[in-house]
């Protein structure tokens, strides 16, 4: 009986996996294609890039400048176990970059856009507004999805290169203030290690991130269930979904850095 | 099956499943330019999935539905986007972006798809508004400022306002007071008789099916069991229509147990 078989419910999930693993690429496709091929939408694209971009400056920032300040107090605490305390600013800068200024930023862009793109577009599909797009001769993929896809892709690598900046930021206000580190040879300690190949890799991950962070949004919100409870599952997948996405990207993207 | 060439609409043989449930089991309609049809049924009949088929948003599992002979869903998306640009909808709910102004969106299609400046878009929006009896003080509101009424009528003036050939109307006196529906059935019928188009409707509300039908047709168990002048549908002959039109409890027609 197929019923008690253990193996079944195994090959259900992986098939469902691969079923939405395929659907998504579809999805994505169809995002590219509308994001390289007229008509654009630029006044969308403003308005997201400003949603997306602006609107993200005080999250991106405070997740920044908190990062960098427990990054500098746990280097400082681990490096004086072998006297090596003067290494904060290096370890800051290149946690920051590398890793955590990508990483932090864009999963606080997760819940904070992704969640926003799915709930919007969830509403909009729910209301038949996705459908009244259809109607009025205008493409959804290039009218909502392009857009926001694009938007991300410029706006998180510039979030993360302001959250780079105020997360050294950050390991430099505890170092001066509390660990009684000299300014400026902070400061020249940070640039003399930093290599422009920290801040690339990091900003190229930002670029990958961001694109997720926009597509999950989008794919969940597109395919939304009807009622509320269809528009906040939507939600809740494209945070759950984009987080574990980005960490996925991260570790990938990060094998091929080093 | 043949395909009437004069006909303006002509939908042959139309099949749509979803999963086992069968909805639509063999739609045959032919519609003249110029004609109001107004399609009747109960919930769950398949009537919003037959506009969908017609809209293009759901393809039929078999049969062809055609527009001035060109078929929708065989077609490339070029064709598909010139017969998009003969239609105009109603929606239940409206269906209004809610993140643009009344003008906006009634002007959506012309600025959008069409091409035209705001400036002379707006001018256009207005003068559609008016023919809503909507004055231009409402042009610059929210839709969330409406009522459900003015977003009935907004609605309205954003499916005339690129003078489509075909207008539909998905319920469009659902949810509304019987004297603003009938305000809404009034300028239905007057506005699909300025524009000359041609216009299906799915309701089931007999007051403004007769206001605004040429002719009716009711849809049950997937298929259209009668069809004629709007006038004879009192004196139809056919039990399943006695039944709806007098809201009878006992006949033909199964009634679901709530």
């Amino acid at each position: 009986m197929s019923a008690l078989n253990p193996i079944a419910p195994i090959g259900q999930a992986v098939l469902g996996l691969l079923r939405t693993a395929g659907a998504i690429s579809i999805f994505a496709w169809r995002g590219i294609r509308a994001m390289l091929l007229p008509p654009w939408y630029f006044g969308q694209v403003g308005a997201q890039l400003m949603r997306i971009g602006f609107y993200s400056l005080p999250v991106v920032g405070l997740t920044a400048v908190f990062t960098g300040a427990a990054l500098a107090l746990n280097i400082y605490t681990g490096g004086a176990r072998f006297n090596a305390e003067q290494f904060v600013p290096n370890i800051v800068v290149i946690g920051i970059t590398r890793e955590l200024g990508p990483v932090l930023a864009s999963l606080m862009l997760a819940g904070r856009v992704s969640a926003a793109m799915a709930a919007e577009i969830g509403a909009m599909r729910v209301t038949e507004q996705i459908d009244a797009l259809h109607t009025l001769s205008t493409d959804p993929f290039r009218f909502l999805v392009a857009p926001r896809l694009l938007a991300a892709l410029i706006s998180v690598p510039l979030l993360v290169l302001i959250a780079d900046i105020i997360g050294v930021f950050g390991g430099y206000g505890v170092s001066t203030v509390i660990l009684d580190f000299n300014g400026a040879t902070y400061i020249r300690n940070t640039l003399d290690f930093m290599t422009s190949g920290d801040v690339t890799s990091g900003l190229i991950k930002a670029g990958v991130f961001g694109f997720i962070i926009a597509l999950m949004g989008c794919y969940h919100g597109y395919n939304s269930a009807r009622g509320a409870q269809g528009v906040g599952r939507a939600t809740t997948n494209a945070v759950v979904s984009a987080a574990i996405l980005i960490f996925a990207a991260n570790y990938t993207l990060t094998t091929l850095f080093v | 099956m043949t395909m009437s060439t004069s006909s303006k609409i002509s939908i042959s043989g139309v099949y749509k499943a979803f999963g086992a449930n069968k909805v639509l089991r063999g739609v045959d309609i032919e519609l003249q330019a110029g004609k109001s049809l107004v399609v009747i049924g109960g919930s769950g009949t398949g009537k919003s999935v037959l506009l969908k088929c017609i809209l293009g948003l759901l393809t039929p599992d078999e049969g062809s539905i055609s527009v001035d002979g060109q078929s929708i869903h065989k077609t490339g998306p070029r064709t598909r986007q010139n017969i998009m640009g003969k239609f105009g909808m109603l929606f239940q709910g409206g269906a209004l972006f809610d993140s643009l102004s009344v003008w906006e969106n009634v002007a959506f299609r012309l600025i959008y798809a069409d091409g035209v400046s705001r400036r002379a878009a707006r001018k256009r929006a207005i003068a559609a508004l008016a023919k809503v009896n909507l004055g231009p003080e409402t042009a610059n509101l929210g839709p969330a400022e409406l009522s459900g009424g003015m977003q009935k009528r907004v609605g309205l003036a954003r499916a005339i306002a690129a003078r489509p050939e075909i207008l539909f109307f998905d319920e469009p006196t659902t949810g509304l007071d019987p004297i603003t529906a009938d305000v809404i059935n009034n300028l239905i019928r007057s506005q699909v008789t300025a524009l000359g188009a041609t216009a299906i409707s799915i309701t089931h509300d007999m007051a403004s099916a007769r206001k605004i039908a040429d002719e009716i047709a009711m849809i049950y168990e997937g298929k259209i069991i009668w069809r004629g002048p709007a006038k004879d549908v009192d004196n139809s002959g056919n039990p399943y229509v006695e039944q709806f039109v007098t809201g009878s409890e006992t006949g033909p027609i199964k009634v679901m147990a709530g």
